[in-house]
């Protein structure tokens, strides 16, 4: 009997929750600011989220890692308040998502926060490796310009076929998959650098964007690069078990593991903290986040958010960002980028 | 048919012989050294994970701190001498902690030393502080020693995950940090407690204030969800599938892709989640009530599956031993083969709960992989789970969050032990064998 009537008050019991449950769907309006958008600018967002939330009345916003494209997408998708407020991106704003958000009615406000350095490191057992953005390229391109100047799929299977002077151990590069934006401004910036350093290429160039884009941006597919996932940290511990290996990946990750990685010199410039702020290394991109106007009077908190990112106790040179691994904007450019932010100053393409 | 006949006349004679017997024996022991080494490679693997996960948690329980004589200025908390809380909220407390530092180590008067010297201790002391004040007002004025946590440089320079010896520009805590560091030892005033931060705290980015309290939270409001949702619907199913249907067409088509719905990879049900919980209800984004839908979407087909087959279970004379004397068939379902069949349906409810509370790859899509530092307080708030919140602390670049991945892990895998166990328990306790 008693077992029974457990049975019985169990299945009741639980339907009645569920049915409570399926009616209280909520209606009400949004308390805490929705960001979305890149994984290199998420650990600079949470780190200003959580100190906005703890600093203020506010809620803290939350904050998810999409992808730049992703978030774009998620951002664009309408103003409505199930849309996200912020989104960060690795890269600017592409033409096409700036046209899907002004068809969809939305007003963006864009935020330059600071630089990013792409680094190739190795683990410290190793030699550090030297290195031209064109060697970079030819290491890793699926297709590079033969003797004759014709288009070959990539002979080189170690680094000392290249350039003599590198050593003489397999290609082994581990880095990120086609989803990262990490991957997108290291093929422009380092693997297109090295492209039009080939007289054919430039040409190329000119006459066919598109076909140059092909040769330039396609990585080398017979195992020499390893699509590492976005895991940056799962790189760094192979690299560390494999002093052979290569690795492609943010700045942040670099400075964190200075004691057991080194990073290449890329045509002659180390990859440090005062290169990168001051432009000197060639691979290196700026960071954004991009705010939605109409969102600002609907949700609490936003401009506050904003004016906590562009405080310089955050974004500056002293900043708690710079602790997590940003590189800051020049003063000059920090002053008139916090005033355009906190004005709310809109984008157009 | 002369054949067959033939042949077991031949194979007696042939089995029989002293070799063919021998060969016999040999491949019976070549495959139980196969059977033993499998388990032995299982066991060996296992040990293996749990080892260097355990290895590598166990440091993230204990946390470096850092004894400071506090002096609680009036002057720096409420100038006013108001009282009021939200002065002694807004109030910067972490002033209090730089300066306890500053009359600690009073040689340091450089700029840039002092900065440094700020760096020994977390940036959320001020915090720590903040709550202390909130909760005794009583304390403003006072002078008293406090263990405030370290940073987590420190913290992992003191635990020797970096090597003391390498060169300056390569450590994160420098030279003069390490004089200081060794200066506090000497006296006492550096040590290493129980974390109960690690148990108390949500989500941060300073790997010393990061807890799993939040995602514990977030968890059990999804599950709490999950099992409202696809027990009663499982188990519902399972009886009338087993007891009431007929056996047609229909029942057979349905059976067919329950079971297939069981095989399917669970990221589809984040997607169909996203399409229709999203899209068409409007359902916030990362709340617990639509993780939970989801994950009861995945998880009510293993319940329908476990439920027959215990329902199956039950022998046919109980239920004509009850028709026999009059009851009806509900009678009969509800009073006699439900509570027969209750323990093996728990089981496989516990089992199913257990996978979903593993899971990270539907609730990706319905934007509950999130960085969420407020602990949710209903179904709706936004919320983060246990394995959600080991993926994300894999991913980040600090070195102390390492440790805290793999003791993020440690109580996962208990908290599923603990309900394997329950099931396991619930079976041995309640099982009836005929």
């Amino acid at each position: 009997m008693i077992k029974q009537s457990l049975a019985m008050a169990v299945v009741a019991g639980a339907t009645l929750a569920s049915v409570t449950m399926a009616a209280a769907i909520p209606a009400q309006a949004r308390e805490q600011i929705r960001i979305v958008g890149s994984s290199t600018v998420f650990p600079f967002s949470t780190a200003v989220a959580e100190n906005f939330g703890k600093t203020t009345n506010f809620k803290t916003p939350v904050v998810e890692s999409t992808g730049t494209g992703g978030g774009m997408k998620l951002f664009c998708a309408g103003a409505g308040e199930d849309t996200p407020d912020i989104t960060n991106a690795s890269r600017r704003i592409k033409k096409s998502e700036y046209e899907t958000c002004t068809k969809n009615g939305i007003e963006i406000t864009e935020v330059k926060i600071g630089f990013d350095g792409i680094v190739l490191a190795n683990a410290k057992s190793a030699k550090r490796l030297t290195l031209s953005k064109q060697e970079i390229y030819l290491a890793l391109a699926k297709q590079v310009p033969g003797p004759d100047g014709k288009l070959i799929d990539n002979p080189y299977h170690t680094w000392n076929q290249i350039n003599p002077a590198l050593p003489a151990t397999k290609i082994e590069v581990l880095g990120p998959p086609p989803t990262s934006g990490t991957r997108d401004a290291f093929v422009e910036l380092a693997m297109e650098g090295g492209a039009r350093t080939f007289d054919t290429l430039k040409a190329l160039k000119k006459e066919n964007k598109k076909a140059f884009k092909a040769v330039a941006h396609t990585l080398r597919e017979d195992g020499a690069y390893i699509e590492a996932g976005e895991n940056d940290n799962l790189i760094v511990q192979k690299l560390e078990a494999n002093p052979k290996a290569v690795g492609i990946f943010g700045f942040s990750f670099l400075d964190q593991n200075a004691d057991k990685l080194q990073g290449a010199i890329v045509d002659g410039i180390e990859p440090t903290f005062e290169k990168i702020a001051g432009g000197d290394y060639g691979v290196s991109r700026s960071l954004y986040f991009y705010v939605k106007q109409q969102h600002v009077d609907q949700v609490p908190g936003i401009k506050e958010f904003v004016a906590e990112f562009t405080n310089d106790r955050a974004w500056g040179e002293d900043g708690y960002l710079v602790d997590k691994g940003l590189i800051p904007l020049p003063a000059a450019d920090r002053k008139a980028m916090r005033d355009a932010a906190n004005g709310m100053a809109s984008l157009s393409m | 048919m002369t054949d067959t006949t033939a042949t077991p006349l031949t194979r007696p004679q042939r089995g029989s012989s002293p070799r063919l017997l021998r060969q016999r024996h040999a491949a019976e022991r070549r495959f139980r050294i196969y059977g033993i080494s499998a388990i032995v490679i299982a066991a060996v693997v296992l040990v293996a994970l749990l080892g260097s996960i355990a290895n590598r948690g166990a440091s993230a329980f204990f946390q470096t701190e850092i004894a400071l004589d506090i002096y609680f200025d009036p002057e720096v908390i409420d100038p006013e001498g108001t009282r009021a809380p939200d002065a002694l909220y807004s109030a910067n407390y972490q002033t209090l902690a730089k300066r306890a530092l500053a009359t600690r180590f009073p040689e340091v008067t450089d700029r840039r030393a002092k900065r440094a010297l700020t760096r020994l201790i977390s940036s959320g002391a001020g915090f720590e502080l903040r709550g202390m004040v909130l909760a005794t007002p009583a304390l403003i004025g006072t002078t008293a020693r406090y263990w405030i946590k370290s940073s987590d440089d420190v913290d992992s320079f003191v635990k020797n995950n970096v090597a003391r010896d390498a060169p300056e520009s390569d450590r994160r805590v420098k030279d003069n940090e390490i004089v200081w560091l060794d200066a506090l030892i000497a006296s006492g005033d550096l040590g290493t407690r129980f974390d109960t931060t690690f148990f108390t705290a949500s989500d941060s980015r300073e790997p010393e204030q990061a807890g799993i309290w939040g995602a514990v939270v977030g968890s059990f409001l999804t599950l709490v969800v999950t099992l409202s949702l696809s027990f009663p619907i499982g188990v519902l199913a399972a009886l009338y599938l087993e007891e009431f249907a007929p056996k047609n067409r229909w029942t057979d088509l349905i059976e067919v892709n329950i079971n297939n719905l069981a095989a399917v990879p669970s990221i589809v049900f984040g997607l169909l989640g996203l399409a229709m919980f999203l899209s068409i209800f409007g359902m916030p984004r990362s709340a617990p009530i639509v993780g939970g839908l989801v994950l009861a979407l995945m998880t009510f087909p293993t319940i329908i599956i476990a439920a027959r087959a215990a329902l199956t279970a039950v022998p046919p004379s109980v239920r004509e031993a009850a028709l026999a004397v009059g009851a009806s068939k509900l009678q009969v379902t509800l009073h006699h083969v439900l509570p027969l069949a209750m323990p093996g349906v728990m089981t496989g409810t516990i089992i199913g709960m257990a996978r979903a509370l593993g899971e990270t790859a539907p609730l990706l899509m319905i934007g509950m992989v999130a960085f969420i530092v407020d602990i949710p307080g209903s179904f709706t708030d936004p919320a983060t789970v246990l394995p959600v919140q080991i993926y994300l602390w894999a991913d980040s670049p600090e070195r102390a969050f390492v440790a805290k991945t793999s003791a993020a892990i440690l109580v996962l895998l208990a908290f599923l032990v603990a309900m394997n166990a329950l099931a396991v328990i619930l079976r041995r306790r309640f099982e009836r064998r005929w």
